[in-house]
Formats: C-alpha cells, sequence, structure tokens
C-alpha cells in the first residue's frame, strides 16, 4: 500500500515524536509514505487570521505539488495542517478562487487528491493489521481528545461524528484500551495562543486535562501536535494554576497504537515527552 | 433578497455569509471557550452586524472579539443556522489590520502571526527557533519561556537551524502577490 504524505512543519520540529511514530507504526501495516516533494508550511492560522488569499496559496502550493508528483491520496497527520488543505480543497471549487490561486502559485491544480487524517488512513487501510499484529495489548483506561481541527467544520470535512467522535476511542479499543467517557473531547485547547497568549492557553488546557483526571484516565490520546504541545509542554504551567499536580502523560494515537504493535518507546519518540511516559 | 443584502451587507459581498439568518438563539456564545475574555460575545456581534451602521462595525473592527476568536469552529458546528462566523471572524481581522484599527489585547497575537509568516517567507517551513525570536523582538517579551526551550532542545524538539525548501523563490512570489501587495490591502 502507497499512500502520500504531508508530514507538515510540527511533525519536523517541536512534535518530532508524531513523524517517527507515523512513521513506525506505518511500517508495522506495510504502508509505505511517499513524502509530497518541496513542501511548504500551510500557513496555519497565521494566513488564514491575516490574508485570505495567502491562507489559500500556500496550501494550494501543497495540493499542487502532491498532484504533480502524480499522489492521488495523501495522509496529514497534524489535525491542523489537515483542517487547511481540506479547507482550500473545498474553498477553490469555487472557480473565480480556483483561479485567482492558480495564478498566485503558478502551478495547475484540479483539486482532485483525496486527504485524509491518520485515523483514516488507519481505519481505511489497518484495522484488521492491526488487530492481528498486537502483541503487547494497550491495557489502560485512557481519554481520547480529538480537539477541534480534526472534526469540525464538518460540513467540509465530513469526519466522524462532531460532538461526540468515535473513531480514536474505537482504535483504542481494538488494541485492548478502555476509552473514558468525557466532556471535553472536541473543546479546544487554546491552539496557536501558545506563545502570544500562554494564560489561555493554560487555562483552557487546564480544564480538559481536569476532566480527564477526574475521569481517572492515565493517559490523554491525541491526533494533533498543537493539543500534543499545549497538553504536555504547557504542564508546568499548568499545574502552577491547579489545586493538584496532573501528571497524566499525553501521547499520539500512534504511539499508543506502536505500543501495542511491540514497536520500542525509544523509536516511537516517548522519551521526548515533558510529561513521562511510562506505560 | 433584497432585504438579505441590506442587512447582510458588505459581509455577505465579501465572505458569502448571511448574517441576516442569525436569530440570536446564543449558541455560539455559549460554546465559545473565550466568550468570557471577549468585548463582547459572538452573538452580539452578529447583531452588531446585522444594524449595517458604519459606528457598529467600526466598533467591532476595534474589539478584543475577533482577535480572541479561536477559529475552533465550535459555533459553527452548533449553529442552527449554519452561520459560518469563523469565516467572518477572518474577514474582520483582516479589516481591522488593514485599516490599523487594532484592539491592544490584539498586539501579541498579531506579532505571534506576523512572526510566524516571517519564517514561512523565508524558508517555505516554520523555524520555530526564528518564530520565537521575531516574536520576542516584537513583544520585548525576551524572558518568556526561556526555561522550556532548553528542554525543548534536550528532548530533540528544537532544530536549530532552518528547513529550506528549493523553491523559495516561487514561494515568495506567493508573498508578494497576496499579503504584501498593497492593491489586496484596503479591498
Amino acid at each position: 500500500m502507497k499512500i502520500g504524505f504531508y508530514p507538515g512543519c510540527s511533525l519536523k520540529g517541536s512534535s518530532r515524536e508524531y513523524n517517527e511514530s507515523v512513521i513506525a507504526i506505518a511500517k508495522a501495516l506495510d504502508i509505505e509514505l511517499i513524502e509530497i516533494k518541496d513542501w511548504n508550511c500551510c500557513g496555519a492560522t497565521a494566513a488564514h487570521s491575516m490574508n485570505e488569499e495567502l491562507s489559500l496559496s500556500l496550501p494550494a502550493r501543497i495540493l499542487a505539488l502532491a498532484e504533480a508528483q502524480g499522489l492521488k491520496e495523501v495522509v496529514v497527520p497534524c489535525a491542523a495542517c489537515y483542517n487547511r488543505l481540506m479547507v482550500t480543497q473545498h474553498e477553490l471549487k469555487d472557480d473565480t478562487k480556483r483561479e485567482k490561486v492558480t495564478d498566485i502559485i503558478q502551478m495547475p491544480y484540479s483539486g482532485e487528491l483525496k486527504i485524509i487524517n491518520v485515523l483514516q488512513m488507519l481505519e481505511s487501510y489497518a484495522m484488521d493489521k492491526i488487530q492481528e499484529k498486537v502483541t503487547k495489548p494497550f491495557a489502560h483506561k485512557v481519554a481520547c481528545y480529538y480537539g477541534c481541527l480534526l472534526v469540525r467544520p464538518h460540513k467540509i470535512l465530513q469526519f466522524d461524528r462532531v460532538e461526540d467522535p468515535q473513531s480514536m476511542d474505537s482504535m483504542i479499543k481494538l488494541i485492548g484500551g478502555t476509552p473514558v467517557d468525557w466532556a471535553f473531547k472536541t473543546e479546544c485547547c487554546g491552539a496557536g495562543f501558545s506563545v502570544s497568549r500562554t494564560d489561555l492557553v493554560v487555562r483552557l488546557s487546564g480544564n480538559i486535562l481536569q476532566d480527564a483526571a477526574d475521569r481517572n484516565a492515565e493517559a490523554v490520546i491525541v491526533a494533533c501536535p498543537m493539543c500534543q504541545s499545549n497538553l504536555d509542554m504547557r504542564r508546568g504551567a499548568i499545574n502552577e494554576t491547579l489545586s493538584k499536580p496532573i501528571d497524566i502523560p499525553v501521547l499520539f494515537i500512534t504511539q499508543a497504537i506502536g505500543l501495542s504493535l511491540g514497536i520500542s518507546p525509544k523509536e516511537l519518540g516517548l522519551e521526548r515527552h515533558f510529561v513521562t511516559v511510562k506505560m | 433578497m433584497e432585504n438579505i443584502n441590506k442587512v447582510s451587507g458588505d459581509i455577505l459581498k465579501h465572505t458569502g455569509v448571511d448574517v441576516s439568518r442569525c436569530y440570536q438563539c446564543g449558541k455560539c456564545t455559549a460554546g465559545c471557550v473565550l466568550a468570557s475574555e471577549m468585548n463582547f460575545p459572538p452573538s452580539f456581534l452578529m447583531r452588531l452586524l446585522q444594524t449595517g451602521t458604519a459606528d457598529n462595525f467600526e466598533r467591532i473592527l476595534r474589539s478584543n472579539t475577533i482577535w480572541l476568536c479561536l477559529n475552533c469552529e465550535n459555533c459553527v458546528g452548533r449553529c442552527p443556522m449554519e452561520i459560518d462566523i469563523p469565516k467572518i471572524m477572518d474577514y474582520l481581522r483582516e479589516q481591522s489590520l488593514n485599516k490599523k484599527k487594532l484592539h491592544p489585547d490584539a498586539k501579541p497575537i498579531v506579532a505571534f502571526h506576523k512572526s510566524f509568516l516571517d519564517s514561512i517567507k523565508k524558508t517555505g517551513r516554520l523555524y520555530e527557533v526564528g518564530l520565537i525570536a521575531g516574536f520576542k523582538a516584537r513583544t520585548f517579551r525576551l524572558t518568556q519561556d526561556v526555561k522550556l526551550a532548553p528542554k525543548m532542545y534536550l528532548n530533540g524538539k528544537l532544530n536549530l537551524m532552518p528547513e529550506m525548501i528549493k523553491d523559495r523563490k516561487g514561494l515568495g512570489q506567493i508573498f508578494v502577490k497576496t499579503i504584501d501587495n498593497p492593491k489586496t490591502k484596503n479591498k
């Protein structure tokens, strides 16, 4: 199975372990990932907060490069990149916008690429294989945290249930874990305000962690580098605001699956987390 | 249609979103995680837009509301009329920025966005060290997160050198034709 791959900037920097774990489990599940050549940043929140044409052109260049490389389907592990690419493809169905943007990027663009997130990739191509290859069941009680951009806006992404998504929960059950029933599955962590308004991120992420802790989750499972870094790297500041510190680790879904497949914690980048992972 | 145009005016023209559909149920505000921090919540912003007056539009562009919107899309997800408020927020931010009507609360947020885009413009990809340096230079928050950086580095989460894409010229042109183009501003 061959599939296109857009890692995005976080996976090459502050969320390197997400990249490592995606690559490790893809290999174990016989999925060959072909990286888009010379890809650029999707523009994230910065671009769409400042200039609409820029916010469409940056993702359009990525999609055009993938098309030029002959890729039919691309997996985008970062929820924020996934959202930007999907929204761009949707917006560029409008002829006027498409003409304008293709003129800006100076590249042909058909808009026919299939864009999927990491959960969709696993759901489509690997569920049987995961079940077959689980050697060390991930027997933990966990809170599956989807965040915002993986499921919203539903009208465009068409992925999972918008208020109570289930795909990650099903995967956790498949590898032997128990997802807890909790209230913050899709509540925002503060996302891109991590540096500019840390105070707000600390409050929002603290609420999320508090609910996970109150439901006795042993870990929070995520599929977005932004959620992961806000809940993990900001834990020191978050704990300063809580009555009792929370030491629940935050794992990427690919790391949880990797552990169940018997892949070493080192290969999955578990040592890179700020909050120690002992699972 | 005449009435829709009257009530939704420029917003409809620029974003395709019809603000006249809002009947003030307040679900967007109830689900907004930062509503309490805002000068006025999203449902009130919708009401201000419906009035179509220049004074109210000015009040919106000068508010912190538009900058505190995280674009988490919860409001549109829950809106019974499926009104795309985040899309309106994007448009209002761009207007507030171009017309230089920024609320003081927005300064660090805009500084972050600008540093972020600077990094992409130069290298094609986000260079986190450069982003933070740019942000600190813009906000004078020199000591922020100094404890975080060494640990990030030790955990292998920080690249000291940027990753450069090959076609930086083509990428630079995207900026020249969009955000750096004076013609696209104040439209």
